[in-house]
């Protein structure tokens, strides 16, 4: 079976749906942030292979994967240095008891 | 110097303005400022005076003080004969009066409200007679009036003087309005206040012909202003307010209520002769002529009947202002002014005589004194001189002036002279009546009083007043060639040629009055009971001063109350009825609008209130502040715009 653009997305579009369901229920901020990486891991593999598919001369598409990776590398890092101020100063990291600015 | 005779009436207003500012600090307690303000403006006057004898031409002094459409109105000022000889009369008299007034209301709490009075007195006279237009001649006339009112109510604790000051105010206004009737009828028929306007536009014939209801125009104008006239003057019918005025201090009697402002009358009817002498057939001047000779002998005969003091010397005064009255209304103008003058000083004389004795015995009752003349020989003999010149005893000066007015009314008729020699008998009569009762016989005081003389303060002016009171006369006597009467009248001075024979009558009728009075009250040859008992009800009548009072206080006096208790009547049953009523239905109102505001705008309010308040519940619960909710909801959006894409 010839592996197609089909299949990459397919891959793609099921990494991000899993990526968003454990946004949306998770309450743990950790693995909140670990759902984010998954969907932007999600557009990587659609980046990367919509650049061999549909422009294989040009290399956009990769280079542009590379910058969702660090910005994903970034995200990552500030992200998780909230929760740790979070869980230092709140003792907790989950997001619905982090609610003091709540009315 | 005649131009600065505007002068003399500040003179007395400034004094008023300072003691009125000052008052007890000033020196003498205000009555030395004044005095001096007084004395000043005599000064001035006889300066004034000087110049007049030599330049008898009228000179005016006008001052702009507004325009009314096209007529301007001044504050003029006339300086010639007349307003000269009425300056001289009440600065001097003035002056001996205030120095008086010290002694007299020595000690007094109101000492220098007093003299302030008196000051804007002074200022308000001067203005009336330096007056050269009838508004001005009006403002100085209510001025006098105001200063006559505060003055008789002096002693306000006093009921009867509230009382009095309310009459005197009251039944002058009487006459005051048909005074100013007759300034406004002058002022529409010929558009000016000024006399000497006024005068000329007679004499060029402005007012012949017009009538007012049948009756030439010029009588009525001549007999209106004299209707201020027999206000001020105290004429019949309006005299009722001078004995009563009696209430006040004597030096005011002496100087407002018997030389100066009462006299007022006489000036007015002097100033505007030419008005009366212009009505057609001198009805005015008959008019005049009537009211005061039946003042004269009327107000004379009351005299007699009176047994207070002060109140003999009222009517006295009374009688003297009708007898004037009666000289200028049979023409003789200088007559009347005449005798105007040299009343002014014994007159004077006699009420601060009478206020010496009253100042020693307390009290003004006749019957309660006798044999005064060897404890008070000052006030005695002053009171003598002033009595004879009254009762028109050569030589002093009544004697000279009466004789014209008598020579003047025989001129005239009989009716006006038989007037004029009554008043003259009766006037003797009661004069001496009182100078019997108070100085001589057996002293009937009351216990505890020690009469003794007066001050200096105030039998210095007493002996002043009375040298006047001996010599004025000469001024005007026949043998010296009527110098008073050229200086008041010019050398057209249509004066009577001197009579020898009436002026003996008219002395033998002064003798036989007071031989009549020696006989009755010094001899008692005829005991006066007897007398009262052989008039019977004429005596009543006249002792009760013809009823007037009562004639008034029933017509007037009563008409007023009845109207007064109708008008309460109406006032609580109508007008209050319809107040009530009026503030019923708006309580209703409100109470309806209570309603209203409390149910429907209270409600809409609330209703708005509940809306968005009921909104807001809505609402928040959208807002979790979950950002995954959020989250959630853009996902599922954004599934939504998809498939609405791939259905599309």
């Amino acid at each position: 079976m010839q592996v197609g653009l089909g299949h990459y997305l397919v891959v793609s579009v099921l990494l991000f749906c899993l990526g968003l369901y454990a946004v949306l229920s998770r309450r743990n901020a950790v693995a909140i942030l670990m759902g984010i990486e998954l969907m932007l891991n999600a557009t990587n593999i659609n980046l990367v292979a919509f650049n061999k598919y549909a422009a294989p001369a040009a290399v956009s598409g990769q280079v542009f994967a590379l910058v969702v990776i660090t910005l994903a590398a970034c995200e990552a890092g500030v992200g998780l240095a909230l929760v740790m101020a979070a869980y230092r100063n709140l003792e907790t990291v989950h997001v619905d008891q982090i609610n003091l600015l709540k009315w | 110097m005649r131009a600065l005779a505007w002068l003399i009436p500040l003179c007395p207003l400034v004094a008023f303005g300072l003691i009125v500012a000052f008052g007890r600090r000033l020196p003498g307690q205000g009555a030395t400022v004044a005095v001096a303000a007084m004395a000043l403006a005599g000064v001035l006057a006889l300066g004034v005076a000087a110049e007049v004898v030599r330049t008898p031409e009228p000179l005016e002094l006008n001052l702009r003080w507004m325009v009314l459409g096209d007529v301007p109105l001044d504050l003029g000022l006339r300086v010639d004969p007349l307003s000269t000889v009425m300056l001289l009369v009440v600065t001097v008299v003035g002056t001996l009066i205030f120095v008086y007034s010290i002694g007299y209301m020595h000690g007094h709490p109101r000492f220098s409200r007093y003299f302030a009075y008196v000051s804007l007195f002074g200022f308000a006279m001067l203005l009336l007679v330096l007056a050269n237009n009838l508004v001005f001649l009006y403002a100085g006339w209510e001025l006098v009036g105001l200063c006559s009112y505060l003055l008789i109510g002096f002693y306000f604790e006093r009921p009867a003087a509230a009382r009095a000051s309310l009459k005197a105010f009251v039944t002058t206004r009487v006459g005051d309005f048909f005074m100013f009737l007759g300034i406004l009828l002058l002022f529409a028929t010929l558009g000016t206040f000024r006399f000497e306007e006024i005068f000329a536009k007679i004499r060029d014939g402005a007012l012949q012909g017009l009538t007012v209801g049948g009756v030439p125009l010029l009588t009525v104008a001549a007999v209106l202003l004299f209707g201020g006239a027999v206000g001020k003057s105290a004429q019949v019918p309006l005299h009722t307010w001078l004995p009563d005025a009696m209430e006040g201090p004597s030096p005011v009697s002496a100087l407002i209520h018997a030389a100066t402002m009462v006299a007022a009358g006489v000036y007015l009817v002097a100033r505007t002769f030419t008005l009366f002498l212009s009505s057609p057939g001198r009805e005015a001047l008959e008019v005049v002529a009537w009211v005061g000779g039946i003042t004269a002998l009327m107000a004379a005969t009351i005299g007699v009947t009176q047994d207070d003091m002060k109140r003999v010397l009222a009517y006295s005064t009374i009688s003297q202002l009708g007898l004037m009255m009666l000289g200028l209304g049979v023409g003789g103008y200088a007559a009347g002014m005449f005798h105007l003058v040299t009343h002014a000083f014994f007159k004077a004389l006699l009420f601060l005589a009478a206020g010496s004795v009253l100042h020693a015995m307390h009290t003004n009752d006749i019957k309660a004194m006798g044999g005064l003349a060897r404890v008070m020989p000052s006030t005695y003999w002053t009171f003598v001189i002033g009595g004879l010149a009254l009762a028109g005893v050569f030589p002093f000066s009544g004697f000279w002036s009466k004789d014209e007015i008598l020579l003047e009314a025989l001129h005239r008729g009989p009716a006006f002279f038989a007037l004029g020699a009554l008043t003259s008998f009766v006037t003797a009569f009661y004069v001496f009546r009182v100078i019997f009762y108070i100085f001589t016989g057996t002293p009937r005081w009351a216990q505890g009083v020690h009469p003794h003389e007066s001050p200096r303060v105030m039998t210095g002016p007493l002996w002043v007043l009375a040298a006047f009171a001996a010599t004025t006369g000469f001024l005007g006597a026949p043998p010296l060639g009527h110098p008073f009467q050229h200086f008041l009248a010019g050398e057209d001075a249509a004066a009577s040629p001197f009579a020898l024979g009436l002026a003996v009558a008219s002395l033998g009728i002064a003798g036989a009055g007071i031989l009549a009075a020696a006989l009755v009250y010094r001899w008692q040859v005829i005991p006066s009971a007897r007398l009262r008992r052989a008039a019977g009800p004429l005596y009543v009548l006249v002792s009760r001063k013809y009823f007037f009072d009562e004639l008034y206080g029933w017509v007037f006096v009563r008409t007023t109350l009845w109207a007064a208790r109708a008008l309460r009547v109406f006032d609580v049953y109508v007008v209050d009825t319809a107040v009530n009523l009026a503030g019923l239905g708006v309580v209703g109102l409100a109470r309806l609008y209570r309603v209203v505001d409390l149910h429907v705008v209270d409600g809409l309010v609330n209703l708005l209130g509940y809306v968005v308040g009921a909104a807001g519940a809505l609402l928040r619960v959208v807002q979790t502040g979950r950002a995954q909710n959020y989250l959630l909801a853009i996902a599922l959006g954004v599934i939504v715009l998809l498939a609405a894409g791939l259905v599309r």
